[in-house]
């Protein structure tokens, strides 16, 4: 911005802060030009730059600060390019005034607002204030449009701190978000909420927090687990209550909240390690499958937990260490022995100890090293990199080597990162050099590597260097002092001075290398040297007069002052070795003291005071000489240091009794520099943590505590099993498998948090491992994941044993049902491979399991479980001859009893609407049945089995009170628009609820609900049952409504399946097709518009016709239409081969008819026609059938 | 965690700026300025800079610094991988990551980190997943969304969010299936100024670009597996059938997405596939040196060497080049004494040559450095490594998709070989 705008500027501004009070008068006129004129282009350019020039006047000085006017000149071209940023180029050079963006953001349309937001947006990324357009913008905060909406977030988070009170009326609007039916605009709504740093809104926040914690949404509760260090860092005073928070989302389930959800403990209450115990085995297994950023923050967590309750793994090689510790005297820097002596008791002491006591690993520990490990193949480097740090930090020296592999793999990513993970190979190297050893050539440095990498491979190569591998090291080193990398050259010098120092048997090999540098061109690679042949001289001066002697020679050409200061104070240490050269290097620098700079001063005086008290008779006048010059220095630290020198070494009689000692002071013997890494020692800071990269403590560093003594108690690890008395929560408890092999994650909405009680079954297994004493040994351990792992299986057989039956792997899965279908392949794969490998140890296995089961108190349960399972695979490995396969057919059958989603009471080709409820009694008298032949639990013919049950509360978020649901498909008979919902209330919490009954209900337009009758009492332990009928207007959109107790009021929400939306009715053949013709011709030109057809290949079980008459009418709500019932119009004619079977239905409300056509081809194929005038049903209809029918 | 964000380009001036909790004035990159005219190159600036309130991070990704301004302690790497896979993103969003790119899709990039951090800790990085929360601007969206104010940002939470497999969209649709993998392999190496290989290593990656319908259960399996004992996944693989069978199992990501890196250690045999022969004389008394270099193909099995670019640092005295190359082109800069050399093909019946004299300074001292000769190259149609794809099967799905396979091997960042100045007396 030239000066002239500038200058204009303040004028302009000025007459627009007077204007500011017309501008409403003159609105009209700005109203008839909306928005851009090119006329008033001109104008609003220099308006556009008034928020900044007041926001100077205003803040003084303060905020932007430090380069205030600067900034604002380097801003302002990128103002006139940048405009309007993000939208056409039409509008980019014409930035508008505030003016017009507020009454784009007045106006009406949607397109103008999201215009507006997006130039405040622009603005707001280049660091412009936008401040005073807060109330225009927080008026849409509440906007349909949902682009906009976010923009406006976008800009109220930014704002909200510093127009607090405006921001206030944002707030109810968040609070509405809070309560809606979608998930992401809860979860968007309290992200808002929560970002808004408004104290005042603490208590709104907090509840919001609450609430969130317990939806039913894994994706709205990780939201909550990220508002509450938000929460934290605003109001540090509602610690206590967030602590509660995080303790219930702690015992979250779903992957998808625990990285979040520890990531807020660690900025909480990282002093609260208490609350990890009963969740570390969960955090164990589910770290695989967690988001990535979130197992760095688990696996950084864990390390610390780690460190607090186990213990020290390497305890018994502390005796091998040792002698590690001799070879280190072996290499001369003995200069504390006292220290070692102490340390060698120490160790010896706690030999002895670990002696009296054989280390054995828990298997917690254990469980964490080996469910770490495979994260090593992550491709993240952060994960890595926390993986080999908890490695490092945990676990046995003999299996730390595991993380070097992993570790040189991240040196090929970006220079960042090979930064980052150099400095912990460094420290690493210090402590585990074998570790490295074998990619040694992996840290050869490159030409075109960055210096700052290249010094630090430097490094590490220095660290590795030993006697075996220094010759090629050092070859290596040779090149590397010939690049012309001068910063790389210096550090290689000083490198090899270290290995000097290091390693005896090079010391000389390498002085005379670095002697023979001396002769280089360049004077830094001179200058470096001789510095390092100093501190290596200092160790074995006797031997290498002649090098100092060449030493002295250089000091007529180099001119480094650094290395003229050594070089004068090697020939002032070792005068005796050079008696006749000194005296004259004394005289040259007394010629040229007046021009050398002041370290190189300081030397000559020592040189002159040392000289003089070993030679005075030659050097004495020099010697005066000198200090003479320096008395008159312009530098007062050289003139104090020569009127000190001279008092000390001149005698005169007013000289006090310390000339005496003069020469002692000079030329006592000076121990040699110790040469070491400034790596060592690092590890005391946690691996891979800033601080360890500073060296330095950050904020908010939580220290790697050391290793306890003794262990503390390993069972409040332990989780305690609750009882699954009820069958109905043990059945929810399968649904709700969390577990799985690989790809476990949440399923979906539906579920809400669970405590403690659906303990992941692996973990029960270790607890199993947790008692008998030789567990420690990785195999044990190994075993009884094994054993909980087949464990897991068995639960999922049951769910879908008829599928396991199957031989084929591969089977179509049709889009609908996605992931859960793929998923479930994927495990069963898994399975059959797994099985077949582990057939012959199967026997073994299954001991196990029923150990680990048994502990788990439902002992009952779960043998029967296994004995079904047994007897499942004994017949599978039984060979197909003719007797047994009787048997395993009449297994089989019995195996359809225990399928809970196919058994279904065969429904006939009847006329009437089929009545599947069924009793509770007939469940129970179905039970007996089974139990004659083998022992089934309750469990697997709960009263779900029939229809499928739904749940609307869970006992947890309940708090005691479960509630299922199903639709019972019997006509609701107060309106027969409505679908029968049957609720089952069970009341697990040990007190009464009393007065149930439904509130609040929201609907979407046109749908009604008749509420069931008030449930006054349900006491503990009971089981109640009530009615509610739903029109849900033949969509199928979620019914939502407040489930109310005395105490308390539950959000729910009930959604039919597209089944279950039509009720069956009865058309014989001809009328079904005259009606399908009906409804194909109703639409004439947009014939097919009202039937859609798929082709499909039935599932190998569902090939009769039995089965797939029971699977359509399980899927939906129709009945079948008799074939070839007519017999007035067609003639009889014998059961073709490939049957037609047709089923029909009307929708509930509307009475629109539905029919299905099931019409079978060779093989297994068949074709799938549905027809139905609201087609959003149709499609919907077959996605389901065609499902039924695959699967 | 992540405190702001701010985006510094190559003349040091800060173009965006954004902050997940309250704002830090962009004073803080003061600091972070002082240290990159401290440093003599761009790329060493420390990645992490302490300043007495604030710890700046940053990375170098095209010539643009994003510098992360965090206030407590956290990962270093953590942040440098974020700030990498926030490059990733808007690459794959804007097709280049450029300052210009980036403030015209301001908004787009305002509302990517918007997604991406919430309180500064990772939200949602997968690019699958963003894809659906804000839709990437197209040239057709853009005009769509002028004219009728529609928006780019989705309305649902995508699936992917709360499925078991969050990296893929659902409701895929092509109508032409197709499953490319490109296996790419680097070789970098360090040779000695006698054409001994001192230490050479091959960084893999398999690249896909898998444009399938619906969910479909890929699985990929290799003839020779055994090559692939340094592996880091794509969090799709199955891990477990990885460890147990060696096969590739996975539900893909829509689109393209690096499926698997790997890495073939120097205890490997590596060969390289080109060799150079050099020969640099300075002789007393005469400013003029000779310069020679030749190269030729080496184990190849038949396949071309192409795309061949030889670049030399060259020592400062050298004033100029009078050379004379027997195919392609070369450079050379006076000032910065980079010498290049596009070579082009390789024919093994005549193999290029680069021939002439180089001038030093006039009283420049002979040149005692080691300069280093930096080899560029591509080989189609091979994996030097000998990695080999058995077969693709895929699952759950039931239309038959086209497969592609290709492979091709290349230099690394740095094939370098070591020359050596002979100086005559």
């Amino acid at each position: 911005m030239t000066t002239m705008q500038k200058l204009l500027q303040l004028p302009v501004n000025a007459v627009n802060i007077v204007k500011t009070v017309q501008s409403q008068v003159q609105g009209q006129e700005e109203d008839k030009s909306p928005v851009l004129t090119p006329d008033s282009g001109q104008h609003s350019w220099y308006n556009a730059l008034q928020p900044d020039e007041l926001r100077h006047l205003r803040s003084g000085g303060t905020g932007g600060g430090g380069g205030g006017g600067g900034d604002q000149e380097e801003r302002a071209p990128l103002e006139e390019g940048g405009g309007g940023g993000s939208s056409g180029g039409t509008f980019q050079t014409q930035p508008l005034r505030h003016d017009d963006l507020k009454e784009m953001l007045d106006s009406n349309k949607d397109s103008l607002k999201l215009e507006a937001m997006k130039r405040i947006v622009a603005m707001i990324a280049r660091g412009k204030n936008a401040s005073d357009l807060f109330p225009a913008v927080v008026k849409n905060v509440a906007c349909k449009n949902i682009e906009v909406k976010k923009l406006v977030y976008v800009y109220l988070v930014r704002y909200a701190e510093e127009q607090q009170d405006l921001a206030l009326l944002s707030i109810s609007t968040f609070q509405r978000g809070l309560k809606d039916p979608n998930q992401l605009i809860r979860a968007s709504a309290l992200r808002v909420l929560s970002s808004i740093r408004v104290t005042i809104i603490v208590p709104i926040m907090m509840l919001a927090i609450k609430e969130a914690a317990s939806d039913m949404s894994p994706y709205v509760r990780k939201t909550a687990a990220h508002a509450i260090p938000k929460l934290y860092s605003l109001d540090p005073e509602q610690k206590d209550q967030l602590i509660e928070v995080i303790e219930k989302l702690l015992a979250d389930k779903t992957t998808l909240v625990a990285g979040s959800v520890v990531m807020a403990f660690e900025e909480v209450c990282p002093e609260r390690i208490d609350l990890i115990h009963k969740n570390y085995r969960k955090l164990c297994n589910l770290l695989i499958d967690v988001e990535e950023w979130g197992q760095v923050v688990i696996i950084n967590m864990l390390t610390r937990y780690a460190r607090t309750q186990f213990l020290n793994p390497n305890i018994n090689e502390s005796l091998l260490e040792e002698g590690g510790g001799g070879e280190k005297t072996f290499y001369g820097s003995d200069e504390d022995e006292d220290e070692d002596e102490e340390e060698k008791e120490k160790k010896a002491e706690v030999a002895a100890m670990a002696k009296r006591k054989p280390y054995v690993m828990d298997p917690d520990h254990r469980l964490l090293l080996r469910n770490t490990k495979p994260l090593l193949q992550s491709r993240n480097a952060a994960v890595v990199m926390a993986v080999a740090q908890l490695y490092f930090h945990l676990a046995p020296k003999a299996e730390v080597g595991v993380i070097a592999k992993a570790l040189v793999r991240l040196l090929r990513s970006h220079s960042e990162v090979q930064y980052v993970v150099l400095q912990n190979v460094a420290t690493m190297t210090i402590k585990r050099r074998g570790m490295f050893e074998p990619y040694l050539k992996s840290f050869y440095i490159r030409s075109t590597d960055p210096t700052q990498i290249k010094v630090l491979k430097l490094e590490v190569l220095t660290n590795l260097a030993n006697e075996t591998n220094i010759s090629t090291i050092l070859r290596e080193f040779q090149t590397y002092i010939k690049s012309m990398d001068k910063d790389f050259v210096a550090a290689t010098i000083q490198a090899i001075g270290r290995c000097a120092t290091n390693i005896g048997e090079v010391r000389d090999t390498c002085l005379n290398g670095l002697v023979q540098l001396l002769s280089n061109r360049d004077e830094l690679v001179v200058a470096e040297s001789v510095v390092v042949i100093k501190k290596l001289l200092q160790m074995q001066p006797e031997k290498h007069s002649d090098i100092i002697k060449h030493m002295a020679k250089l000091t007529d050409n180099i001119q480094v002052p650094m290395a003229r200061a050594s070089i004068l104070w090697l020939i002032g240490e070792y005068c005796e070795h050079v008696p006749k050269i000194a005296p004259d290097v004394l005289r040259k620098m007394a010629k040229s003291f007046t021009n050398e700079e002041d370290i190189v001063k300081l030397q000559i005086i020592n040189l002159a005071a040392k000289l003089y008290l070993t030679n005075s008779k030659q050097t004495k006048l020099l010697t005066q000489y000198v200090l003479n010059l320096a008395k008159y220095d312009q530098n007062y630290d050289i003139r104090d240091r020569a009127r000190f020198i001279r008092q000390l070494i001149v005698p005169t009689e007013k000289s006090g009794a310390l000339s005496k000692y003069a020469k002692k002071l000079f030329l006592a013997l000076k121990p040699a520099p110790v040469l070491e890494s400034p790596f060592k020692d690092r590890d005391h800071f946690q691996l891979g943590s800033l601080s360890h990269l500073l060296n330095a403590k950050a904020g908010g560093y939580q220290e790697l505590p050391d290793w306890p003594e003794a262990a503390p108690d390993p069972s409040v690890r332990n989780v305690e099993v609750p009882e699954w008395t009820k069958c109905s929560s043990r059945e929810k408890r399968k649904e709700k498998k969390v577990e799985k092999p690989f790809y476990s994650d949440s399923e979906g909405e539906s579920g809400p948090t669970e405590s403690a009680d659906s303990e992941s079954d692996s973990a029960s297994g270790s607890e199993s491992g947790s008692g008998s004493e030789e567990s420690g040994s990785g195999s044990e351990s190994e075993e009884s994941e094994e054993g909980s792992e087949s464990e897991e299986e068995e639960e999922e057989e049951e769910e879908k044993d008829k599928k396991k039956k199957k031989k084929e792997l591969k089977k179509p899965v049709p889009e609908t049902e996605s992931e859960q279908s793929s998923e479930e392949e994927d495990r069963k794969i898994k399975r059959k491979s797994k099985q077949r490998k582990s057939d012959s140890e199967s026997e073994s296995d299954e001991d196990e399991e029923s150990e680990s089961e048994s502990s788990q108190s439902e002992s009952e349960d779960s043998e029967s479980e296994i004995e079904v399972k047994k007897k499942k695979k004994t017949a599978e490995m039984k060979p197909p001859s003719k007797p047994v396969k009787k048997e395993t057919k009449k297994e089989k059958k019995e195996m359809s009893l225990l399928d809970l989603d196919d058994f279904e009471p065969a429904p006939s080709p009847q006329v009437t609407p089929v009545n599947t409820f069924l009793s509770n009694s007939l469940v129970t008298d179905l039970e007996g049945l089974s139990l004659s032949d083998s022992v089934l639990s309750p469990a697997t013919i709960a009263p779900s089995s029939v229809l499928k049950n739904y749940e609307l509360l869970h006992r947890i978020t309940g708090e005691g009170l479960s509630v299922e649901y199903c639709f019972s498909r019997q006509p609701f008979s107060p309106d027969a628009n409505m679908v029968a919902v049957q609720m089952q209330f069970t009341n697990s919490a040990t007190s009464d609820t009393k007065n149930l009954h439904m509130e609040d209900v929201k609907l979407q337009s046109g749908m009604r609900v008749k509420e069931f009758p008030e449930i006054e009492l349900l006491s503990a332990g009971e089981t109640a049952m009530a009615v509610m009928g739903i029109d849900f207007c033949d969509s199928t959109q979620a019914a939502n409504f407040q489930l109310c107790t005395h105490t308390r009021k539950f959000f729910v929400s009930i959604q039919p399946p597209v089944g279950e939306l039509m009720r069956p009715i009865f058309l014989t053949e001809n009328e079904f097709k005259k009606e399908q013709e009906k409804l194909l011709q109703n639409l004439g030109q947009l014939m097919g518009m009202n039937e859609i057809t798929e082709k499909l290949t039935l599932d190998a079980k569902c090939r009769n016709e039995h089965a797939i008459v029971q699977r359509v009418t399980t899927a939906a709500n129709l009945s079948r239409v008799p074939c070839g019932s007519d017999k007035e119009c067609s003639p009889p004619v014998p059961p073709p081969d490939h049957p037609v079977y047709r089923f029909a239905g009307r929708t509930v409300t509307s009475s629109s008819l539905v029919l299905v056509t099931v019409a079978t081809k060779e093989e297994g194929a068949a074709q799938l026609t549905v027809n139905c005038e609201k087609m959003v049903i149709g499609t919907m209809l077959v996605k389901d059938i065609l499902l039924a029918l695959t699967q | 965690m992540i405190h702001s964000l701010f985006l510094v380009n190559a003349s040091g001036d800060i173009f965006l700026e954004k902050h997940w909790k309250s704002v830090v004035s962009r004073s803080v990159c003061d600091y972070f300025f002082e240290a990159q005219e401290r440093a003599t190159e761009p790329e060493n600036v420390p990645p992490v800079i302490p300043t007495p309130h604030h710890y700046l991070i940053s990375v170098l990704r095209h010539r643009i610094y994003f510098v992360a301004v965090i206030q407590s302690e956290v990962p270093p790497l953590f942040v440098i991988e974020f700030l990498h896979r926030v490059v990733d993103t808007f690459q794959d969003y804007f097709g280049v990551c450029t300052e210009a790119a980036i403030k015209d899709n301001v908004v787009v990039v305002y509302e990517l980190l918007e997604e991406m951090l919430d309180n500064g800790f990772p939200l949602a990085t997968e690019s699958n997943i963003l894809k659906e929360l804000i839709k990437p601007p197209t040239i057709l969206r853009t005009m769509v969304n002028t004219i009728t104010g529609s928006t780019n940002v989705g309305e649902q939470l995508p699936t992917g969010q709360l499925s078991v497999v969050p990296w893929r969209r659902t409701g895929v649709k092509y109508t032409n299936n197709e499953a490319y993998f490109d296996v790419v392999e680097e070789i970098d190496a360090i040779i000695d100024k006698s054409g001994s290989t001192i230490t050479a290593e091959i960084q893999g990656v398999i690249d896909a670009c898998v444009k399938l319908t619906g969910m479909p259960d890929l699985t990929l399996s290799f003839m020779n597996p055994r090559l692939l004992d340094d592996v880091s996944f794509h969090p799709c693989v199955r891990f477990k059938r990885w460890e147990a069978e060696r096969i590739l199992s996975f539900i893909p990501p829509d689109g393209n997405f690096r499926l698997l890196s790997y890495h073939v250690s120097s205890q490997n045999l590596v060969a390289i596939p080109v060799y150079v022969k050099h020969n640099i004389t300075f002789r007393e008394g005469s400013s003029q040196g000779r310069f020679d270099l030749t190269l030729g193909p080496k184990q190849t099995m038949g396949k071309a060497v192409e795309s061949v670019l030889v670049s030399s640092q060259l020592p400062r005295g050298v004033l100029n080049a009078n050379l004379n190359p027997s195919q392609g082109t070369y450079t050379f800069d006076p000032v910065t004494k980079l010498l290049s050399w596009d070579v082009g093909k390789i024919n093994p019946q005549k193999l290029p040559s680069l021939k002439g004299t180089m001038s030093l300074q006039a009283g420049a001292s002979k040149p005692d450095e080691n300069p280093t000769i930096n080899i560029q190259f591509k080989i189609q149609q091979m994996a030097i490594s000998g990695l080999k794809v058995n077969r693709l099967d895929m699952y759950g799905e039931k239309y038959k998709p086209f497969k592609g396979i290709k492979y091709m091997t290349k230099a690394g960042k740095s094939v370098l070989q070591r020359m050596h100045i002979v100086n005559c007396k």
